[in-house]
């Protein structure tokens, strides 16, 4: 081994190398796996029409959230196809003796929101799941990423994928964050920067005043949006932050075990000259609250500011088709835009910090007669939050029902569709074409916008209403 | 799931010269509910494809008749968004074996050669080449040969090559999947795990 200065990835992932194969992919090793309703089925049915059966069951954790109701969820399942996934996520989990937290399951909530606040997610892990937002993970310094249902079978029969190395990537964010700027529009102004495509073949690492004074919950909607510059993940530094929040957490190692991994997370950092393929530096200062106007997250734009006539890298054509399926034009406003629907929820940004955040605004207000507002927690654990800290109560007074846990609206699997044609302000993490319901029409952006939006009916400057 | 050996595919080809193709257009999500891999073809971009009611969109490519062939041909970016391997699974199904784009998403790039689909990725000037081919003749074949790592237009001759690594192309030509190689070496994966942390 040299002592090359290396970076906190290449630590992570030289560490997880089982065989590295000549002008090949190198196999490697998976310490956490998760899975869900939509992507393990046909994994299962795979491996057991080749004979095989699951490694390491106790590496793996299921949990369903993507195609649940948010309503009723003591009901039987109205959707017979929804039902049959969350029945097969239930007997193939029971089947090979993988913890299961299926719907009505006190710790069931989204798999990028369980993971952590159950202490299955540590520093210095491999964790992957059938889902691109596995990225979350990686706030806590772990490498996270998602992958396709081939690779689930491979971790279910094998602990092992098998992947490329990424090439690497620094993302420095330097100076403070203005008032009303929160994680979301800090990731939405890289993106906006690099495009939907800039960090296409990066892990990306996130260092910088702003990320080192950020909480956790912050990090992980930061590395949650990686995937949305083409990254395969994103990747913070463990420090205080994260072993504060680990601690005392269901999963998390205890006494001499915790004095043995928190010895190893202090080595987790990226040693002084070591080379990154590429990298960025921002300023803090100059990070608006962000909203976007067209169909691919890179689209995006400080709230005040009017959509761009064009995009760089992208073709007019390409930009024209975005901008007249949003029903938008360049050189607008968005400000006043109105606003049909307003969901708060899903992996980016469904964690109690958000709701706190949405409940500051929504403090005293009314929410817009107009307006249909989707609440939805990212799991039980921060549904009950939401009760014990009086938000629910803030919430009520001003005319807004709390749902219950999963993906709900951000992705449209279950009812909570937008319709055609309507615009939904969203905290979620997507807005192509019909991702939230065909013809939907989505603008992204962070809580407190979507608080904003909620109360007033139309795009608003959050600032405007923060005390 | 083992899938068709890949050697020389020459076919005629669809042209989409659309950016960022994302998996939520060649897939939606609310056709991800199967339990089985079957039919995700029908559905392959299904809200460009179809109108709400069912009807056939005319304007969309793969609902015209001049337009056919195993090889599909997009824009940059092709493949970002979502994991879903559904969405290679729709492709595959429809009957493509070949993607070419100037650009791919990784994880639809991984998904795609998972599932025995090549993805081609060639120059911007290469896959300009492409589109005006088959503006001239929709018609008009392309051909990839995997050995070779060539795609090439025969009826102007211009070719150029493309960059796989040689153990990805080995299983392709063989209809091999990782789940083979895996599996063979378990024994190397049990040591590994014994020593590990988690």
């Amino acid at each position: 081994m040299s002592n090359k200065p290396a970076t906190l990835f290449d630590k992570v992932w030289d560490s997880h190398v089982v065989r590295k194969i000549e002008d090949g992919p190198d196999v490697f090793f998976i310490d956490r796996h998760f899975i869900h309703e939509v992507t393990s089925p046909v994994a299962f049915l795979g491996m057991e029409g080749r004979g095989l059966k699951v490694m390491f069951p106790e590496k793996t954790f299921a949990t369903a959230d993507h195609n649940t109701p948010t309503i009723n969820q003591h009901l039987p399942v109205q959707d017979p196809l929804s039902a049959n996934q969350l029945k097969a996520l239930e007997t193939n989990s029971n089947k090979y003796g993988i913890s299961h937290w299926g719907l009505g399951n006190p710790k069931n909530g989204i798999v990028h929101v369980v993971g952590p606040e159950n202490g299955i997610t540590l520093p210095g892990m491999t964790i992957v799941c059938g889902d691109s937002h596995t990225s979350t993970h990686g706030a806590f310094g772990a490498i996270a990423f998602g992958i396709g249902t081939s690779e689930v079978e491979m971790v279910l029969s094998s602990q092992c994928i098998m992947q490329p190395k990424p090439k690497k990537m620094r993302i420095n964010v330097t100076g403070k964050l203005g008032k009303g700027i929160t994680p979301k529009d800090v990731t939405l102004y890289i993106i906006s920067r690099l495009t939907a495509a800039g960090a296409t073949g990066y892990f990306v690492e996130y260092a910088g005043e702003v990320f080192e004074n950020m909480s956790m919950e912050g990090r992980m909607t930061v590395c949650n949006m990686s995937i949305e510059m083409g990254a395969r993940g994103g990747i913070i530094a463990p420090d205080e932050t994260t072993f504060n929040y680990i601690k005392g957490r269901e999963k998390a190692p205890k006494g001499e075990a915790w004095d043995k991994a928190l010895a190893y997370w202090k080595t987790l950092a990226t040693d002084e000259g070591a080379v990154f393929d590429a990298e960025f530096t921002y300023d803090a200062a100059d990070i608006e609250p962000m909203i976007t106007y067209g169909t691919n997250p890179g689209m995006g734009m400080g709230i005040t500011k009017h959509i761009p006539s064009a995009l760089a890298g992208d073709s007019k054509s390409s930009y024209e088709k975005s901008l007249q399926y949003m029903g938008f034009h360049e050189e607008e406003a968005m400000l006043g835009k109105k606003v049909d629907y307003v969901f708060i929820g899903s992996c980016t940004n469904g964690r109690i910090e958000d709701f706190r955040a949405f409940a500051s605004i929504v403090k005293g207000r009314k929410k817009a007669d107009h307006v249909t507002a989707w609440i939805v927690p990212g799991s039980h654990i921060v549904e009950q939050q939401i009760k014990d800290e009086g938000i629910l109560d803030i919430l009520t007074e001003a005319g807004f029902q709390l749902r219950q846990p999963g993906c709900s609206a951000c992705l449209a699997m279950n009812d909570d569709k937008v319709p055609a044609g309507k615009y939904a302000v969203s905290t979620s993490n997507r807005n192509f074409e019909g991702r939230q319901g065909p013809g939907s029409r989505t603008m992204l952006a962070s809580p407190l916008v979507a608080a904003a939006a909620a109360v007033t009916g139309v795009v608003t400057d959050p600032r405007e209403l923060i005390a | 799931m083992a899938y068709d050996k890949f050697t020389i595919l020459r076919s005629s080809a669809v042209p989409m010269p659309i950016e960022n193709v994302d998996t939520d257009q060649i897939i939606p999500a609310r056709f991800l509910k199967a339990t089985e891999r079957k039919g995700f073809g029908d559905n392959l971009f299904r809200d460009w494809r179809y109108e709400t009611d069912g009807t056939p969109k005319k304007d969309f490519v793969l609902n015209n008749p001049i337009y056919s062939g195993k090889i599909l041909v997009g824009g940059k970016n092709f493949g970002s968004g979502s994991s879903r391997e559904h969405a290679a699974w729709a492709i595959y199904d429809y009957g493509f074996r070949c993607v070419v784009s100037s650009f791919f998403a990784d994880i639809f790039k991984n998904n795609s050669l998972n599932v025995g689909i090549l993805p081609v990725q060639v120059s911007p000037e290469f896959l300009d080449k492409i589109f005006t081919a088959i503006e001239a003749d929709p018609k008009a074949e392309l051909e990839v040969n995997l050995e070779a790592q060539t795609i090439t237009i025969p009826a102007t001759g211009e070719s150029e090559s493309f960059a796989i690594n040689s153990y990805k192309k080995l299983n392709m030509m063989n209809g091999y999947d990782d789940i083979d190689y895996l599996q063979a070496m378990k024994d190397d994966i049990k040591l590994f795990a014994d020593k590990s942390l988690y």
